[in-house]
């Protein structure tokens, strides 16, 4: 990569740094608990709008990994959900009104608070309904993850996202609060996913999965991107780039190995596809603050008109991390 | 008394667990030496100082500052051996030991088997030539070159310096007397050997050659222990696993089984806050280790894997975080596949015939152009892969990639022709898992056959012709690593058998040594004649080879004959 480059890149950097600075003016606190923060903890980032039932599940999970803080933006939620976090003691919480779209689906509101909060701590940036699988997350906690990335000297960790789904109709079981997703939507597809390296960033993209295999089985190429990056040691100078698909500076990108060794990664369990689904995709595509002109939601719409099956005969049933350790979709890497 | 045994203990973080294990070394009666890094703050170390105060046993020594790969972890050891052997005058084995290190079978243990081999030193030491463990490509030039600059803060530097160094060809003298040893920093010596390190009067000499070496202290008392040891055992009693960095692998309470079995005295590095491991050999330590079968080797294992894992990775696995670039792929594919192209076209039946006779999956036309023809007509095969012609168009070698990791344990084998998507031609030439057998100009039979307009045959002809052409060029290539076998059409109708055999053969062990039943060819009458009629309309047919107009294949006239095979 040349010199002009690299300018380039960081001129991006910086542009991207000044528009979190001036989208601050969106977010007012809720409840600021920020001071309790120690010098080690980890943080998780998120931003959610009508998730209410889930938020105790998604909430007790990451605390038993070993989630330190909640720095949480409500985008004007209506469904009570700013009520249940601010009584949460280790939440902090900022709403706010304006559009999500013109926060690059919210990126400018959370690099905004990770420049502020979360220097040199490692940082979880996840949606309410993406929950991360790491080599032996039933045996250690995240801190164990952290500790071993910090002695390996090794920044960011990626966990691409993995679409759960149930088998038979979408609305079939009802999610209730409090209660696992997964029990709902256990399925997932193994092994039809494509990848290919962004040049530009250095970043992986990858794309597949039953999104791909259902939603747009002539057009490949506009399905969603699955490659996340949602784990970094943060320092004030980065900034996610588009969702938490890519990071600058680019090196924080490079979370493969380009000569044939694995590199350890984790996977973002994707708990969308619940019955809460149908009623979420008609009103997003209503907002129209989706990502290339909502194409995605469209395309869910036309189909779930016709209540497709995600399920197919060689849909893998959710085990256990290991399981999705030996079939390639993450990796122990050298961590033992 | 068992105060034979004197632990000297490098801390620099975890405090809290240093002084359990201290505790740990003193109820056995072990007098205790500790150095505690200056970079731990002022007031830390004097609440931990405070903490073991109660216990004379325990000492410290004059802090240092200790970076990674320099001296100062060297002169830390020096200073706090030469306390221990100073003030605990029945200490005969010095044991050094880390803050994270782990006692995991009685301290008693070990005692006893030190005091069972009173003039051994455990400490591996081996020359420079014989240890594959170098980081960094620096071997011997550790010993020769000079290391002012930091590795982990400086390592342009370090680099830099490095580099002018082996440029100007710069050596250093090695001082007289001194055969260069490395080996692991956690060793156990004998009074004797030690004293005789620490009082030797050409100390400073060496201390001045060795401030310079990189990472002295894998280096400084393993070459002066082969100076005065009477009997050194080149192992350490320590069991310490290090990665492809060189930086040790960390213990977890899941490996609280592992360790059980590990029959090691001592192990490092545990994780500070593995409180299974701490709880399970620091309260009862008999107890952990007792109940099991030792079985050291499966960490050896374990670990020798994980490296495996981060360098080599699992060949044909392309995923988040193995993306090779070319050429690094150490295996395009994860398993053998076969690649038949026009076979189909010759032999009525053939897939279920190969099908048949092998046991592995036969898929059709997978790069059709239409859809993907998956064995038994299936829309969705292993791993959700799908038979959409635009998912698989969309990264054709993601696609054969994808499959074949999925059915990973299967043989599969499919069908390609000159109407399929050949952009996948050079993935598979260049894929040592590829058996391709070619049968060239056999895309002429379905036309024969098809009794349409000829002017649309003779297009047709041409036009796949062409591509088949194209394509055995790529085969052909010198760059080719798969096992490609090629004939063209009249040479496989002459004598079929023999082809077929060598191809099953190749098949593995699921494929029969002798054929029973024998594809059935199509009948070829009058297909000299077509061949003839595309020449007479100026199209020039030759991939097939020669058919004679008049002579049809004699064994083709008379059907349903059950061929016979003689070996």
């Amino acid at each position: 990569m040349g010199v002009w480059q690299t300018y380039r890149l960081r001129l991006q950097r910086q542009r991207w740094q000044i528009r979190a600075f001036r989208k601050r003016r969106d977010l007012s606190p809720v409840i600021d608990r920020t001071g309790a923060i120690r010098r080690d903890d980890i943080l998780l980032f998120c931003t959610q709008r009508n998730e209410r039932i889930r938020l105790p599940f998604f909430l007790k999970y990451y605390r038993d990994l070993g989630v330190n803080h909640f720095l949480i933006v409500d985008n004007h939620s209506s469904d009570g959900s700013v009520d249940y976090l601010r009584d949460q003691e280790d939440v902090s919480l900022w709403h706010t009104a304006a559009g999500y779209k013109r926060a690059r689906f919210g990126v400018d509101w959370l690099n905004w608070l990770q420049r502020k909060h979360g220097h040199r701590h490692w940082c979880l940036t996840v949606d309410p309904d993406e929950f991360l699988i790491y080599p032996f997350c039933d045996t250690r906690p995240l801190r164990a993850l952290t500790d071993w990335l910090d002695a390996s000297s090794i920044k960011s960790f990626s966990a691409m996202l993995l679409d759960m789904y149930p088998k038979g109709r979408l609305d079939a079981q009802p999610y209730k609060e409090g209660q696992d997703p997964f029990e709902i939507a256990r399925w997932f597809d193994s092994g039809n996913y494509t990848l290919k390296k962004n040049k530009r960033y250095g970043n992986l993209w990858i794309q597949g999965g039953p999104r791909s295999r259902v939603f747009f089985p002539g057009t490949p190429a506009k399905a969603p991107a699955l490659n996340k990056i949602p784990l970094v040691k943060w320092d004030r100078k980065y900034t996610y780039v588009s969702s938490t698909h890519m990071l600058l500076p680019r090196g924080l990108n490079q979370t493969y190995d380009e000569w044939g060794g694995e590199k350890a990664s984790g996977v973002l369990l994707h708990a969308k596809f619940l019955d809460t689904f149908s009623a979420k995709a008609a009103e997003e595509l209503d907002r129209k603050q989706h990502y290339a002109a909502s194409v995605e939601y469209r395309a869910y719409t036309e189909s779930l008109k016709d209540d497709p099956d995600l399920w197919c005969k060689w849909s893998e049933k959710y085990i256990n991390w290991r399981q999705l350790e030996i079939l390639g979709l993450m990796s122990k890497g050298n961590w033992a | 008394m068992s105060g034979s045994v004197g632990i000297v203990m490098l801390v620099h973080t975890a405090l809290h667990r240093a002084e359990q294990v201290a505790r740990h070394w003193r109820a056995a009666g072990c007098p205790v030496v500790i150095h505690v890094d200056k970079k731990v703050p002022q007031g830390t170390f004097a609440r931990f100082k405070a903490a073991l105060s109660d216990d004379p046993g325990v000492l410290f020594s004059p802090r240092r500052r200790c970076e990674w790969g320099t001296w100062g972890i060297v002169a830390a050891t020096q200073a706090a051996a030469g306390l221990m052997l100073d003030r605990f005058d029945e200490v005969r084995h010095v044991y050094l030991a880390s803050g994270s290190c782990l006692p995991l079978r009685p301290v008693p243990e070990l005692v006893d088997y030190l005091a069972a081999r009173p003039q051994t030193d455990f400490i591996e030491s081996a020359t420079t030539a014989d240890v594959p463990w170098t980081v960094g490509g620096l071997d011997e030039e550790r010993f020769t070159l000079r290391f002012p600059f930091s590795w982990k803060r400086q390592r342009r530097l370090f680099d830099l310096y490095v580099e002018v160094q082996r440029r100007i060809g710069y050596k250093r003298r090695i001082p007289a007397g001194l055969v260069p040893h490395m080996g692991s920093q956690w060793w156990c010596l004998t009074r004797q050997t030690l004293s005789a390190i620490l009082e030797d009067p050409r100390r400073k000499t060496y201390e001045r050659y060795f401030r310079r070496v990189w990472i002295p202290d894998e280096s400084y008392f393993q070459t002066l222990a082969r100076k005065y040891s009477i009997n050194i055992e080149s192992r350490s009693l320590t069991l310490s696993k290090f990665d492809f960095q060189g930086k040790p692998h960390i213990f977890y309470d899941d490996h609280l089984q592992l360790l059980r079995r590990s029959d090691c005295f001592v192990a490092r590095k545990i994780w500070p806050r593995a409180d299974r491991l701490y709880k399970a050999f620091l309260t009862d330590s008999g107890g952990a280790m007792k109940r099991t079968e030792p079985n050291p080797g499966k960490i050896d294992r374990i670990f020798a894997k994980a490296v495996e894992r981060r360098t080599r990775g699992r060949p044909g696995l392309y995923m988040q975080s193995r993306f090779p670039n070319p050429g690094w792929e150490n295996g395009l594919t994860a398993t053998p596949y076969s690649v038949f192209q026009g076979f189909t076209e010759l032999f009525e039946g053939f897939e279920g015939w190969l099908a048949r006779t092998t046991g592995a999956r036969v898929h059709g036309h997978l790069f059709a152009p239409e859809r993907v023809e998956f064995a038994g007509d299936q829309e969705v095969i292993n791993g959700a892969l799908s038979d959409s012609a635009a998912h698989r168009d969309y990264e054709p070698a993601a696609f054969l990639t994808n499959l074949i990791w999925n059915t990973r344990g299967e043989r599969q084998c499919f069908q390609f022709g000159p109407r399929d998507n050949q952009k996948i031609n050079w993935t598979i030439t260049r894929d040592p898992n590829a058996q391709i057998s070619v049968i060239t100009g056999a895309w002429a039979v379905p036309l024969f056959r098809s009794n349409s307009n000829f002017a649309d045959l003779r297009k047709q002809a041409a036009k796949l012709q062409r591509i088949e052409n194209r394509q055995l060029d790529i085969l052909r290539a010198s760059r080719a690593k798969a096992r490609v076998r090629i004939w063209n059409m009249a040479e496989f109708v002459e004598a079929p058998m023999e082809p077929l055999q060598t191809i099953l053969g190749e098949l593995g062990s699921a494929a029969p040594r002798h054929l029973n039943e024998a594809p059935k060819m199509v009948d070829l009458t009058g297909f000299g004649q077509f061949l003839q009629n595309l020449k007479n309309q100026g199209m020039h047919p030759y991939l097939m080879g020669d058919f004679p107009v008049n002579h049809d294949p004699v064994t083709q006239t008379k059907p349903a004959r059950k061929p016979y095979l003689v070996r």
